[in-house]
């Protein structure tokens, strides 16, 4: 094993300013990782070898003047929706298979700008639509600690890598569980932080009122440093909030005296429930009231509408910005078309898979003439009451703690043809984006056959910090282990 | 509810998506699958209830009109494969 590998970002930064090696050094080790791995798991779609070593030279001489901070030099991939400039990215499609931004986001900038290298494009569901990573043009991600089974989605491949060792951290989105749910499943800490407190420019928009970008990593501290290099108010993104952002790293700490956590009635009974993620979340509870925390019951009692308040919302925000792939401006143009109608409906219909096209039209449904009232209008009252049980909740509790999935990761092909199942995979992690609320998945032990299982956190608009402290004392606590996941030496 | 052939044949054209017809039963059946759990939402008190279509109580988040930094030509244009004389082209829609 190289002296390099496995290591925690923030360990990395240290060794790195120690010069203890470089940060070529660690950049080539990690592609190294990629060509031997990533045959099995499929976590890249687009692998930027040569332009990761220049940046990583760049950062050498940034560590040399000692003018390094928190992630210059650290090897990072991007979800490939996140728009780079010159760096090709599809959202997993077919009709962005060749597209080179002109522009990039802005959370790639200021990874940039920190001197983070770049090492690729991480493979993920369709447009983000999908809990499996399945969908993707570019074929399936496998979980790396069982290739049989999904990473979970849409962010699986920023899950997968991560875990494998392919990347030290990344940035994933999640809409409706898309970094907390492949988090859970791939046993990476993820972070979804509360709704305009990182700016979405220039990333692929699903559904605009839900969508947010945040990190993965192996370890809590590594989440908030990656948190800290992207959060921020972004006057290009009119839904960014301007509000300061705090120091993550001064909120951790083995004490959680005077913090009360609340579990939600409704998930811990909830049915379907698999008994081995029942008890890993009651000990992760037990272990949390060792640090210190009161646990009281709460209740949140329009959950159970949260995944079909979802997929309306979702799916018309999704109809509305989808609308915008014509075959024209950019994108797969069909190559025979007979008039302009027809340009875009074969350019739509070849370039779009199966599940994008049944979210547009369930979208395009719901706020069609006639069903708008019944569907759309009446989602986003439910959705109102939705958050206001968050907001009830928050009056006698500091955070939330509930599992993340009904269920570990399942077997690759198991439920992709069966849309409503998949979309019940998300039923614990729907309510925080329809609330605008934070939530993080924390490792919380393996299945009997090596799956990770994950916890949630939910906290308050604008808290992460609380979640930070929370999540930090538990993985101390729980001293789950640290090993990389190896597809090669899966349980099968 | 049972959503029929027609109706997504309907739908789909609103969306500019072609749809033969085996793909239209494969989607009538998903969709009237997925709306049939949707319904549940009918079961939920909404009785002066405010619809709430964002996370964040923002109005207008306005800026100075001012030119800023934009795309040059060159660059809006470089996603495009057809194109002539700086402009995106299209198929004669006139006849």
């Amino acid at each position: 094993m190289s002296h390099t590998e496995g290591l925690y970002i923030h360990e990395a930064r240290k060794h790195l300013d120690a010069g203890d090696f470089t940060a070529v050094e660690l950049t080539r080790q990690t592609l190294d990782a990629i060509s031997d791995k990533d045959p099995l798991i499929n976590s890249y779609i687009t692998v930027d070898e040569e332009s990761a070593m220049e940046q990583a030279r760049v950062a050498d001489e940034r560590i040399q003047r000692g003018e390094a901070v928190g992630l210059t030099g650290i090897p990072i991939g991007l979800k490939d929706l996140i728009l780079t400039k010159g760096l090709r990215t599809t959202c997993a499609s077919r009709m962005l298979e060749n597209f080179i931004p002109p522009y990039s986001g802005t959370v790639a900038e200021k990874l940039m700008a920190e001197g983070a290298v770049i090492t690729g494009k991480l493979n993920m569901d369709e447009f983000a639509m999908g809990s499996s990573s399945e969908s993707s043009f570019f074929g399936p991600v496998k979980n790396p600690w069982n290739p049989g089974h999904v990473p979970g989605g849409s962010s699986g491949g920023s899950a997968a890598a991560v875990a494998a060792g392919l990347c030290l951290g990344s940035l994933g989105t999640d809409t409706g569980g898309s970094i907390r749910q492949p988090a859970a499943h791939c046993g990476v800490v993820g972070l979804k932080p509360s709704y305009g407190r990182v700016s979405r420019y220039g990333v692929v928009a699903f559904a605009s009122s839900l969508d947010q970008v945040g990190p993965m990593a192996r370890s809590v501290e590594d989440c908030a440093m990656l948190l800290q290099a992207i959060a921020g108010y972004d006057p290009r993104d009119s839904t960014s909030v301007n509000v300061p952002v705090p120091d993550y790293s001064a909120s951790f700490a083995r004490d959680l005296k005077g913090m009360t956590i609340g579990l939600p009635v409704e998930y811990h009974s909830a049915e379907g429930v698999k008994p081995e993620i029942r008890s890993a979340i009651q000990e992760a509870v037990k272990v949390l009231q060792t640090c210190g925390a009161k646990i009281v019951d709460i209740r949140l009692p329009h959950m159970p509408y949260a995944v079909a308040a979802y997929y309306v919302v979702a799916s018309s925000e999704a109809s509305t910005n989808l609308a915008r792939f014509d075959g024209i401006r950019y994108g797969y143009r069909t190559p025979d078309a007979k008039d302009l109608l027809d340009l875009y409906e074969k350019s739509r219909s070849e370039g779009f898979g199966e599940e994008v096209k049944r979210r547009i039209l369930i979208g395009t449904y719901a706020l069609s003439s006639g069903y708008y009232d019944a569907y759309y209008n009446k989602a986003l009252k439910v959705r109102a009451l939705i958050a206001k049980d968050f907001t009830d909740a928050f009056a006698c509790c500091d955070l939330i703690a509930a599992p993340v999935t009904p269920a570990p990761a399942f077997n690759i092909g198991e439920v992709s043809d069966d849309p409503l199942t998949m979309y019940l995979a998300d039923i614990f992690t729907i309510s925080a984006n329809l609330a605008g609320i934070p939530g993080m998945s924390v490792p919380c032990g393996s299945t009997f056959h090596g799956l990770p299982m994950g916890l949630q956190l939910l906290g308050k608009p604008f808290d992460e910090s609380t979640l930070f402290k929370a999540a930090y004392a538990y993985e101390k606590e729980a001293a789950w282990g640290r090993a990389l996941a190896d597809p090669r030496k899966a349980r099968l | 509810m049972r959503i029929s052939a027609e109706e997504i044949l309907h739908v789909a054209g609103l969306a500019r998506l072609h749809m033969d017809e085996e793909d239209m039963d494969r989607m009538a059946g998903h969709l009237s699958a997925i709306l049939a759990y949707v319904d549940t939402l009918k079961e939920v008190d909404t009785e002066g209830v405010a619809p709430m279509s964002h996370a964040v109580h923002l109005v207008n988040a306005m800026r100075e009109d001012r030119v800023g930094e934009h795309l040059g030509v060159e660059a809006a244009l470089s996603g495009t494969l057809e194109r002539e004389n700086g402009h995106f082209l299209v198929p004669k829609i006139v006849g």
